[in-house]
């Protein structure tokens, strides 16, 4: 059994696991931290922007002014945004037979691991997980294709000239593994090949591997998967949660007598406290509103921002900010706003039984309902009739470099009245505010990040016991920026055995049995005798049927009888077909009954005893 | 052998009060616990006093599980889990969970309220009820206990049906509850994978019918409905509120909007408003179109369709107005009527199937004159038309679910018995199975014979498959040989070797020896060619071997030739053989006893 690492970004991962004659993809995640090296796509001409200068090498010899611009120090690349793909050399894609799908963030990179690969598998996730996780997709393909880019910046990644470029973008990795997004072709083909499962769904691969998602309490159709044999227990833990936030709770139990566990996606936040986080967010949101001011949140169109809405339902009437407007500005706003009210069953306890009112399960419904929130495509159209300010924008991307929230950035920046307010822990906000510099508005950091920290990983560990943890390299040491602190890391034992991208692991796995079935015919000739008290031990002579991955044993045929006019002729001359099969001789020869049995027909215990002597 | 037990207390060769008790492997499950419309009586509720003369039933049942929220499915519960007792698990899928007691208290109220009957479960009894339910989510795999799991099935027919498939080990029984396998204007197809089953438990309330397609029926119901109302009559359509409610609703909402209609479309208040609400959250549920589409349009949203007032049964002018309940047997639907059926301008338009006894079921057939409470009668002038439009799975649907999930027994409920009499006939003619039809109180039994799983060591399975080549010669079968080791519950197949290192056996050695006298006159070497040759002729495929010494050795016995110089055509045949070669070795003695031929060319 071996693993295969194509990623090394542990929230996003990519592994490919080959077990018992099957390879399954783990999560295909997409690292778009890259994209933070490039220059903001904006949605109306921005003239600071354009004059931006380019970048020439201190001695002049290299000139990529068209390439690259510098911007209050930095260096950031002039083109469409790129991606850091999953490694696609280590292991040939169509040979892959199926992809689990943990949760919507882990599926960014499908359409470019089934498109174009020869791939031929299937793909399953839960209902939740495919369509937001399509919404998501259309968004990021839609904040592209609106704003497109006529040059493509390839120069710099020739690696003798990145050597020489100044630092982030020289320590940039795999860049010429780097892809500009896919489009909306790629994307449904992609979730086409998509099978729906549900929690704790039994799913039969190829008779041989069963898996089975669970719940994994971190975002809506979230899961964790058990993949396994009759003797074999793979888990996969990936993106999980403890807090009670609106997703249905974590199922940890079923976790248990794993062999091996595969741990990724434990929080990116292992010291900010999420609840704390969240008060943090309310208190600079009134805070800024009171003065006068706007404030902007880049996020995620779907996951953390429900919650947020929740929180700021409860929160506006007592703030008193029940006449200020908040926006929703996103392509597939009102989808996702809409889709997070039919999945009752996915949702937690609190959430399930409103629908049996039947009320809406989130509380967002009744805040749009009162025309607190008003969601929008783009800043296109109504909003820009409609707009009203101070207000607070909800809008993507979270990185800043493509999307509405661009455009607030050009226009809100400049008044330090206005306030930006970080929740989305995927991006490092002091790179993603790089580009605006200098730049006046507050800038609040707010990430809230509900999977797993070290301590609750560390008492899931010790309940389920799994026999081996296998993660990746970042959670065998303390992140390099706190390196004294030793709690933020996995210490187990045995310890876990890690992995970078690109790292190829054998686990440590016999498969000594494997499942057969004795049909019942078979079973009833069987002549069990017992050995040592509890122990019995029968003779099985039977014909071995291997269909479909799955054994069954079979009596062995009787020969045909001959046609009765030969056989009378024929019987003594006919030497024996089938050799039946005889018990095991051992244990004790009970002596005495033996004696007695051979006096019976004769034998004289003189010539026994001759015999027993020799 | 083990068996499958099934006994239905309700929908036995009936349809109404569905309730079926199943043994599986030791479980007892019920499936269903409807309640009668067609009687008023004890007759109402499943017989439980067949479960236990006395006492509680938690004893007795693992498990409940609720197919739908049709009253002929749960409107027993309350009673069977308050009044008679039961406190084990009870499972039904979300969208059950969420109407089915708004359903029971309407039919209480009814019940209690309007026609005034005691002993009668009460609104606190439905309560606790539900506390007792388990929701449960498609195609996810529930363990009721460490041997009994439960998987649920989309089954169509009404918002969250579904069907269930109940397994122990590897006997398995699937129950449909009520199902339909062509998708219409709000709800999928009923879909099953390939899960062959020991037993099938199907309805067939549509046992003979072979409906028209869709489209038909649609356009002969929007035509009657529209005759109606340009001459200026009204059109009752007696429905339960969820269900053939909704998409009769979308079927007219379309249809005004396109004709550009102006009479006015009610729907009896209360239950209807909220029920849209169900299906517009619970809309993952509905068929593929719907929620495709629900985030531009929710369907369920109309525009034409205005709530129903009591007031208005007398306004002048034509109206269409949906109420509840369904077969006319009380409520609103049944009061409308009376006002409306004197008049032959109007129009009833019944969609769907009404139980024996009520008012539906009497002027479906004909009836023309009906007596009512108090020696009144009411004269039926209104045209009475019926549309099936109820989702049930028609005898081709029954056959298509058959084909999809492979049972290999068949069992019939929620039916009329002569109906089902010739579905059972062409089940049988078509799959060869055995099909059963069970009346209330009968049992049928089905023997299953399950196979033994066993673990067998990977050495001894990879050995065997590697010398059994990729293609399994079914002329000549490879024989295995293993040893089972029974140990604490455990069933483990190794190699004979293994199985004695493991347990610190050793084998013990038996070997026969037999000698034979033969006449034969040529020298001892002469001889041992001579049998050598002989035996070469008679075992064909055996490994035959002359070692230098003399010796002749077939397989592993030997057989050495001597003689005594005083008779020297006189041979001494000495065999021996072990005792896994018994078979061999006395075939041998035998054949040797008989002498050697004397033809046989010396080499």
């Amino acid at each position: 059994m071996k693993l295969y690492c194509l990623s090394g970004h542990p929230t996003l991962p990519c592994n490919v696991l080959k077990f018992k004659s099957t390879t399954i993809m783990l999560d295909c995640g997409l690292d778009t931290t890259s994209v933070l090296q490039f220059l903001p796509l904006p949605l109306v001409h921005s003239p600071r922007l354009s004059k931006l200068p380019g970048w020439v090498s201190k001695d002049g010899t290299i000139n990529l002014e068209k390439e690259l611009k510098e911007c209050a120090g930095r260096v950031f690349v002039d083109s469409q945004p790129e991606f850091c793909l999953p490694e696609r050399e280590l292991l040939d894609l169509s040979t892959i037979d199926v992809i689990l799908i943990s949760n919507y963030h882990c599926m960014m990179a499908l359409p470019y691991i089934t498109e174009h690969t020869g791939f031929t598998g299937s793909v399953y996730a839960t209902e939740p997980t495919l369509q937001i996780g399509r919404l998501l997709m259309e968004e990021l393909v839609n904040f592209m294709e609106r704003v497109p880019k006529a040059q493509s910046a390839t120069c710099w990644k020739n690696k003798e000239i990145q050597r020489v470029l100044p630092g982030p973008l020289k320590d940039a990795v795999e860049v010429l593994t780097w892809k500009t997004c896919y489009s909306i072709q790629d994307v449904n083909s992609a979730l086409s090949k998509v099978q729906l499962v549900g929690y704790s769904q039994k799913v039969e691969l190829f008779g041989a591997v069963q898996v089975t998602p669970l719940s994994s309490g971190y975002s809506l159709g979230s899961s964790n998967w058990i993949i396994q044999s009759h003797y074999e227990k793979v888990s996969y833990v990936s993106g999980s949660s403890l807090l009670t936030t609106h997703p249905q709770p974590m199922d940890q139990s079923s976790l248990k007598n794993s062999d091996v566990l595969i741990l990724t996606g434990l929080t990116q936040m292992p010291t900010a406290n999420p609840d704390g986080m969240l008060g943090d967010f309310c208190s600079n949101l009134a805070m800024t509103i009171r003065a006068g001011g706007n404030v902007l949140v880049p996020c995620y169109s779907s996951g953390v921002i429900y919650d947020l809405l929740e929180c700021l339902y409860q929160f506006i009437e007592n703030a008193n900010l029940g006449s200020t407007p908040f926006y929703f500005l996103s392509p597939v706003a009102n989808s996702s706003l809409e889709f997070s009210q039919i999945f009752a069953e996915w949702l937690c306890h609190n959430k399930q039984s409103k629908v049996y009112l039947p009320e809406p399960p989130f509380p967002h419904a009744e805040l749009i309902q009162t025309n607190k929130l008003k969601h929008y495509p783009s800043i296109h159209g109504d909003f820009s009739t409609d707009f009203r300010q101070p207000c607070v924008v909800f809008t993507g991307h979270p990185s800043l470099r493509f999307g509405d929230v661009v455009h607030f950035m050009e226009l809100w920046g400049k008044s330090s009245l206005n306030t930006i307010i970080f929740t989305e822990p995927d991006f490092s906000y002091l790179d993603a505010l790089a580009p605006y510099q200098p730049l006046s508005m507050k800038c609040v950091y707010c990430p809230i990040d509900t999977r797993l920290n070290f301590h609750q990983v560390s008492k899931l560990l010790k309940e389920v016991q799994p026999l081996h943890v296998v993660c990746p390299e970042q959670y065998t040491q303390p992140p390099p920026s706190q390196s004294h602190r030793s709690d933020l890391m996995l210490e187990l034992q045995p310890p876990p055995m890690p992995y970078r991208r690109c790292s190829v692991l054998g686990l440590p796995f016999r498969r000594r049995y494997e499942r057969i079935h004795l049909l019942p015919e078979l079973a009833k000739s069987l002549v069990p005798s017992e050995i040592k008290p509890g122990v019995s031990l029968a003779t099985v002579s039977a014909v071995l049927q291997s269909k479909d991955n799955k054994h069954t044993l079979q009596p062995v045929p009787k020969p045909l009888p001959l046609p009765p006019s030969k056989k009378r002729k024929r019987v003594v001359e006919e030497p024996p077909e089938v050799l039946a099969p005889k018990p095991l001789l051992s244990g004790s020869v009970p002596l005495e009954a033996f004696l007695a049995v051979l006096h019976k027909v004769r034998v004289s215990l003189k010539t026994l005893n001759t015999y027993l002597a020799c | 052998m083990p068996e499958i037990k099934v006994t239905p207390l309700g929908a036995g060769q009936d349809v109404g009060r569905s309730c079926i008790l199943v043994s599986i492997g030791g479980k007892n499950i019920m499936l269903d616990c409807g309640m009668h419309m067609g009687y008023n009586d004890d007759r109402r509720f499943p017989d439980f006093s067949y479960i236990t003369q006395q006492g509680r039933l938690t004893e007795f049942l693992d498990c409940v599980i609720i197919s739908h929220f049709h009253l002929d499915h749960c409107g027993a519960l309350p009673y069977m889990s308050e009044m008679v007792g039961y406190d084990g698990p009870i499972y039904m899928t979300h969208p059950t969970k969420a109407i089915c007691p708004i359903l029971l208290e309407d039919f209480r109220k009814i019940t209690v309220d309007k026609k005034g009957e005691t002993n009668f479960f009460t609104s606190q009894m439905i309560k606790d009820c539900m506390k007792k339910v388990i929701p449960l989510n498609l195609h996810q795999t529930v363990q009721v206990d460490d041997e009994l799991e439960i998987k649920a099935y989309y089954a169509g027919h009404v918002l969250g049906a579904a069907m269930v498939q109940i397994k122990v080990g590897s006997e398995s029984v699937v129950y449909t509850g009520d199902y339909n396998m062509t998708p219409d204007r709000h709800l999928g197809a009923a879909w099953i994978d390939k899960c062959r089953p020991d037993i099938l438990i199907s309805e067939s309330t549509y046992a003979t019918t072979i409906r028209d397609s869709k489209r038909c029926r649609e356009r002969d119901f929007l035509k009657k409905v529209h005759e109606t109302v340009e001459r200026g009559g009204k059109v009752l359509i007696p429905v339960f509120a969820l269900g053939r409610a909704q998409e009769l609703c979308i079927l007219l909402e379309t249809f005004w909007e396109r004709m550009n209609m102006k009479a006015p479309i009610y729907f009896s208040t209360g239950l209807t408003e909220k029920a849209n609400h169900y299906y517009k959250l619970f809309i993952t549920w509905t068929n593929q179109k719907i929620r495709k589409t629900f985030v531009q349009r929710n369907m369920f949203e109309f525009k034409h369709i205005k709530a129903f007032d009591r007031s208005y049964i007398d306004n002048p002018g034509p109206m269409v107005v949906f109420a509840t309940p369904g077969m006319l047997h009380a409520g609103l639907s049944l009061q409308i009527f009376r006002k409306w059926a004197g008049n032959e301008k109007n129009m009833i338009i019944m969609p769907g199937y009404c139980v024996q006894g009520t008012i539906g079921h009497k002027i479906l057939n004909g009836q023309k004159k009906l007596e009512l409470e108090n020696r009144q009668t009411l004269e039926v002038k209104l045209q009475v038309e019926y549309m099936s439009f109820s989702a049930h799975a028609d005898a081709k649907g029954i056959m298509q679910l058959i084909r999809m999930a492979e049972p290999r027994n068949m069992l019939l409920v929620h039916g009329e018995a002569k109906k089902m009499e010739f579905l059972k006939d062409k089940i049988e003619q078509e799959f060869s199975i055995n099909c059963f039809m069970p009346a209330n109180g009968e049992t049928s039994t089905v023997a299953t014979n399950p196979s033994v799983p066993v673990d067998i060591s990977l050495n001894l399975l990879k050995r065997e498959m590697a010398l059994g080549g990729p293609l399994p010669d079914p002329k000549k079968p490879r024989t295995m040989h293993g040893t089972l080791i029974m140990k604490d519950n455990s069933l483990r197949l190794v190699s004979p070797e293994q199985a004695l290192k493991e347990l610190g056996l050793s084998e013990h050695q038996l070997r026969f020896t037999c000698r034979v006298q033969l006449q034969d006159a040529h020298s001892d070497s002469d001889t041992h060619i001579r049998i050598y040759t002989h035996l070469k002729s008679v075992l064909k495929g055996y490994t035959i071997q002359h070692l230098p010494d003399g010796t002749v050795m077939v397989e592993s016995i030997v057989i050495k030739v001597s003689s005594s110089p005083e008779e020297p055509n006189t041979k001494v045949l000495l065999l021996s053989w072990s005792y896994q070669d018994e078979d061999l070795g006395s075939f041998l003695s035998t054949l040797l006893k008989k002498g050697l031929p004397a033809a046989l060319s010396s080499m």
